[in-house]
Order: C-alpha cells, then sequence, then structure tokens
C-alpha cells in the first residue's frame, strides 16, 4: 500500500474505548458483514489446505481437522508419481511459456505500432476494435474458434488445405490455444505498454530527430528502454502465475483428439479431486501450484533486482 | 504533452503505409471472426453445410434464432444470464462501494487491520479444490442462485479502486454533513456515492460484462441454473460425446456433428450484449485500469 494521503497525518492512532465503537457504531455495521464475508469466501479455503496432508474422502470430509487421517506427504508422492503428471506438467509449462512470450512479444509490438501511428482517428479505431474480444466470454471464443480451426473450418477453407489444427495428437495444441489467446488479449495487452510509451518525456524524441536518429532508432534506442520498467513489473508477475495456466480455456477448446495435449495441472486437480472424489490429492497439487508460483515470483523479482531493475516488493 | 501525429507539410513515408496495413490486417482478423458468425446465424443451415466461410448471408433466413427462442428452451437460460447480471451487479457495487468508503476513513478504529485482511486475499488464495468444497458441502449453496452471488460478492481491486477515488476527492464536503447531524451512513449514500458516480460506473460495468460472461460457476456449482454461457458451452460438447478418440475417420470426428448454425445463433445471443455495452465500457475503463496500475 504505497497510496497514503495527506489526511493521515492528522490522525492521531487512537486507542480502543466502547465510545469510541459506539461512535463508530454505522461504519462498524458497513464493514464487519463484509469482514465476515471475507473469512468465510476467502480464509477458509487456505485453511482447507490442511486436506493436503490428510487422507480426505466424501466420507471423511464431514469429520473435523482432528478426526481426519493425517497421511503427511503422501498426497503429494501420490501425485508427483502419477503417470499422468509429467505430460500435464509439460503441457502446463510449454502453454504458458508460449503464452508468456508471444502474448507479451506482440503486445509490446502493437503498442509500439500504435505509438508510431500518425493518423489518429485510424489509430483510435484500431484500437477500439482490438480489445473487443477482451470483453467476450470464453465460451463464445471457443465456439468461434472451433468453427474456424476444426477440420473443414473456415481456416481449412480459406488456404484450401487440412490443417489439422485440432485433430492432430501433437504439441501443436499449444500454439493453436497461445494463437487464440494472443488474438483475444493482445488489443487489451498493448494499454498498459502505451501508456507506459505516453509517459516518455517527448523531448528524447525531439533531440533524437535532431541527432539524425530516424523512426526505427528512436524505437529501439527511446521507446523500448522506456518502457523497460513495466516489462519487468509485468514479467515478474507473469512468471509467478506460470503454473496457473486456467482449466476454463484449455477445456473449451480441447477435443478427445488433442486433450493429451491440453491437459494442465488446475484441470488435473479438478479432474483427480472432486471427478475422481480424491480431496486430498486434489488440494495437494493445488497447494503446489500456489507454492511454486511464490517461490517463483521472489526469484524473478530477486533477479529483476540483481539486474538492476525495479523491484516489485 | 505533444502526441505524435502528422503534421502539416510532413511527408507520408514507406512506413505509414507499412502500418495502415498491419493495422488494417488487426481489424479484418478481429471482425472478421464475429461477422463470419453473424452470417452464418442468419444463413440457411443446409446452405451453410457447403461452405463456412461467408460474411453475407447466401439465403437469409431467421429461422436459426427462431429455434433458439422456441424449441431450444433458452428462454429460462436467458432471463438467467439477465437476471445473476442485474442482480449480481446491483449487489455487488453497493457492498464493494460500502467497503471502500469505510476503508477510506483513515479514523476508523479497524481502518488498518481490515485493510491488510483484504489485501492478503489478492495474493494468496486456497484454489479450486477448497472453494469447491467450500460452496458445495460446508455451505451447501449447489444450485441456488446466491452462489452466482455470494462467493464473488466484493471485488478487492474494485475495493482499492473506489477508495482511491474517494481519497482524490476533498473530505470537506463529509465534514459538512457530519455538523449537520448526518450519520456515516447517510453520509456515504447522500454523499459519497453521487461524488464517486464515474468509478462507480466503471466498477459496475466490469461487474456487469464478467456476471454476463461467467461460465465456471454454473459448470462447477450450478448446472440446474443454466445460463447462456453454459447452453452454449453444451450445444457444443453434445457434438464432442460422440467422439471415439480411435475412430478410424478422424476428420468426421472433428466436424460438428451439433447444428452449427443454431450454435452460431446462440454465439450471437450471448455476444450482443457485450457489443451493446462496448461503447460504454470504453468510455470508463482505460481511466479504470491505468488508475488500478499506479495505484496498487
Amino acid at each position: 500500500m504505497k497510496a497514503k494521503t495527506k489526511n493521515e497525518e492528522n490522525y492521531v492512532k487512537q486507542k480502543f474505548s466502547w465510545k469510541l465503537m459506539w461512535k463508530q457504531r454505522y461504519l462498524l455495521c458497513m464493514s464487519v458483514p463484509f469482514v465476515i464475508w471475507l473469512i468465510i469466501f476467502r480464509y477458509l479455503p487456505l485453511w482447507g489446505w490442511t486436506m493436503a496432508f490428510q487422507d480426505v474422502k466424501p466420507k471423511s470430509f464431514g469429520l473435523s481437522i482432528w478426526e481426519r487421517e493425517f497421511v503427511g506427504f503422501a498426497n503429494f508422492a501420490k501425485a508427483f508419481s502419477d503417470h499422468m503428471f509429467f505430460p500435464t506438467m509439460i503441457n502446463t509449462l510449454c502453454t504458458s511459456f508460449l503464452g508468456l512470450v508471444l502474448g507479451t512479444v506482440s503486445a509490446i509490438f502493437f503498442a509500439l505500432m500504435l505509438n508510431e501511428m500518425r493518423f489518429l482517428k485510424f489509430k483510435k479505431v484500431t484500437q477500439t476494435i482490438s480489445y473487443l474480444p477482451h470483453f467476450v466470454s470464453w465460451v463464445i471464443i471457443a465456439s468461434i474458434a472451433k468453427m474456424f480451426l476444426n477440420d473443414g473450418g473456415v481456416l481449412d477453407t480459406i488456404f484450401n488445405t487440412k490443417l489439422h489444427l485440432m485433430s492432430s495428437n501433437s504439441p501443436l495444441f499449444w500454439v493453436v490455444v497461445t494463437a487464440v489467446n494472443v488474438w483475444k488479449e493482445v488489443g487489451w495487452d498493448a494499454i498498459i505498454y502505451l501508456s507506459a510509451l505516453a509517459g516518455i518525456d517527448q523531448g528524447l524524441y525531439e533531440a533524437a530527430k535532431v541527432d539524425g536518429a530516424n523512426r526505427f532508432q528512436r524505437m529501439w534506442h527511446i521507446s523500448l528502454p522506456g518502457i523497460k520498467t513495466t516489462v519487468t513489473v509485468i514479467m515478474i508477475m507473469s512468471i509467478g502465475g506460470i503454473l496457473n495456466v486456467g482449466m476454463e480455456r484449455q477445456m473449451l477448446l480441447s477435443n478427445a483428439i488433442v486433450k493429451d495435449h491440453a491437459m494442465v495441472l488446475s484441470w488435473f486437480a479438478y479432474t483427480r479431486g472432486i471427478g475422481n472424489n480424491d480431496y486430498g490429492f486434489g488440494t495437494a497439487i493445488g497447494m503446489f501450484q500456489s507454492v511454486v508460483g511464490i517461490i517463483l515470483l521472489l526469484i524473478a523479482n530477486k533477479i529483476a533486482g540483481l539486474l538492476g531493475e525495479r523491484k516489485l516488493i | 504533452m505533444k502526441k505524435n501525429r502528422l503534421h502539416k507539410g510532413q511527408r507520408v513515408t514507406a512506413f505509414d503505409y507499412i502500418l495502415i496495413i498491419y493495422f488494417l490486417f488487426i481489424i479484418v482478423t478481429t471482425i472478421y471472426p464475429f461477422l463470419n458468425v453473424l452470417a452464418i446465424s442468419l444463413n440457411d443451415p443446409i446452405d451453410t453445410m457447403r461452405n463456412v466461410n461467408f460474411i453475407i448471408p447466401r439465403k437469409f433466413t431467421l429461422a436459426n434464432y427462431q429455434y433458439v427462442f422456441s424449441k431450444n428452451n433458452l428462454l429460462f437460460p436467458f432471463l438467467m444470464s439477465i437476471a445473476r447480471t442485474v442482480v449480481g451487479t446491483v449487489t455487488g457495487v453497493i457492498c464493494t462501494a460500502m467497503v471502500a468508503y469505510v476503508l477510506s476513513r483513515k479514523d476508523f478504529y479497524f481502518n488498518k487491520l481490515f485493510t491488510l485482511l483484504f489485501i492478503i486475499t489478492m495474493y494468496v488464495g486456497g484454489g479450486l479444490i477448497p472453494e469447491y468444497l467450500l460452496i458445495t458441502r460446508t455451505l451447501d449453496m449447489s444450485n441456488k442462485f446466491s452462489v452466482y452471488i455470494i462467493p464473488g460478492l466484493v471485488g478487492v481491486f474494485n475495493i482499492i479502486l473506489i477508495r482511491s477515488y474517494i481519497e482524490g476527492v476533498s473530505i470537506s464536503l463529509q465534514e459538512a454533513a457530519k455538523i449537520d447531524g448526518a450519520n456515516d451512513f447517510i453520509i456515504w449514500l447522500k454523499i459519497i456515492m453521487p461524488i464517486c458516480k464515474p468509478v462507480i460506473a466503471t466498477v459496475a460495468l466490469f461487474g456487469a460484462v464478467g456476471q454476463w460472461n461467467s461460465f465456471m460457476d454454473t459448470y462447477l456449482y450450478a448446472r440446474n441454473l443454466s445460463t447462456l454461457q453454459y447452453e452454449l458451452y453444451k450445444i457444443m460438447e453434445s457434438a464432442k460425446i460422440k467422439i471415439d478418440p480411435h475412430a478410424a475417420n478422424i476428420e468426421q470426428v472433428t466436424r460438428s456433428v451439433s447444428p452449427l448454425s443454431v450454435r452460431m445463433a446462440i454465439t450471437i445471443v450471448a455476444t450482443a450484449p457485450i457489443v451493446i455495452v462496448y461503447p460504454f465500457l470504453q468510455k470508463y475503463f482505460i481511466g479504470g485500469i491505468t488508475l488500478g496500475a499506479v495505484k496498487d
């Protein structure tokens, strides 16, 4: 919480008294219900992590935590030795990595081009259209994408060939998912870079122009370094979420043929945890994702610091 | 700040033309699929089988939409989508604004503690399985309308957004109201809420889009309270069920067995509200997300 206002200093730290509570009774009534809500819906699930160390099945779920059988790290061992775990991990990492690289590169590229566009009306229209798909749900996107990508779909018709985009049990599906995601999000993701570009001192461009730098040189030596901090911050945050490939997108876009390459950790946790009623197992995978995420975030943050970039934390 | 724009007398270079071509490419690739879907939904289903690549209906018909709204029992899901969007957005905005106001009051005794409690949840969450069990087993909310409203009632990010906005406006109005003897609730309702209209509009629009688009909560918790999104999913799945991964003819397998035209009509019905509110979204969201990025 960096945002602090001047008003804050005007208030001296108050001592607890019932008189004060009575004075602030309206404020209490307006916030306590939501704090209770917060504890139930946001903190109780964290407490649910204890299930990762227990053998919890539908039958034993009703028991209190002390009555359930503690199994230590058995759920984790079972998860890591599962024959599906390794392929799922590869899918998660590859989908995530492809998305991170292609998503970031295309968003930065689009933002740079928008920044270079000198016909302002045309620029605005293009930008407005570009983030429309961001507001459309994944179900709709999947419905459209399948019509385009399936055999005999629009893309096959356009290229008059059989691309087998959705019918080959191969890593091609990683690329397909990434491409659909980039199509959906590139305009939206570009906004943050575009606002970073708008913050660059225009005097730098003028000076470079006087020194005879052409447009590409100005982009390379002024625009890109100018958004380096923004890129670093977004990278650090994305690296923390590298194992969190959402199951919604994977589930909606995949079909039985490509499923082997669509299965990601969160989906795996769901199918085993809820589908097979092995709550402990599912929770263990979820917890593994979160803990690895936090560790990666800290490492990325540290590396950014060592490279002389602004740190996030 | 000077904008990078074409000034009088400046030459239009080759690079400008390349940019124009690149932008046209972006526009076409974004718009074309939607036009294609619209055209198929308005085209004769049998004619569509011939070739799916067109953006002007070849044999115009409204039969697909008639089918969607009569035989397919889509009326209930449609109303459900509307109900959850309206109720969810209204309750969400009111509750979020209330919390935001309280957390903007630095003189509130629990300000620091409550703020911290909310902020922490932005960084750590219990994950899918514990949440699923909490909602379905502990709270027994499956197939109840409340499951669309309560679990996502207050958004922490939105609280920060509204709070920063309140902190940005002067508090002298509040002080004035206090002298007149208004209590904190009245101050919130009569003074803070009207001032916050722009940020409330942003939060409401984002909330409404999120509610309308939401699919996973229906899939996980409330399949009996089907929404448009879930109906669309079901119609896509009904094609999949027949798939045998070891089928001899792999082409037959991925070709959609379901009536494509009906699917496209539902797709349009589910997309239309988004396109309708899009100009308003447009107006508000840029300010919204840049503010969030700076303040957080």
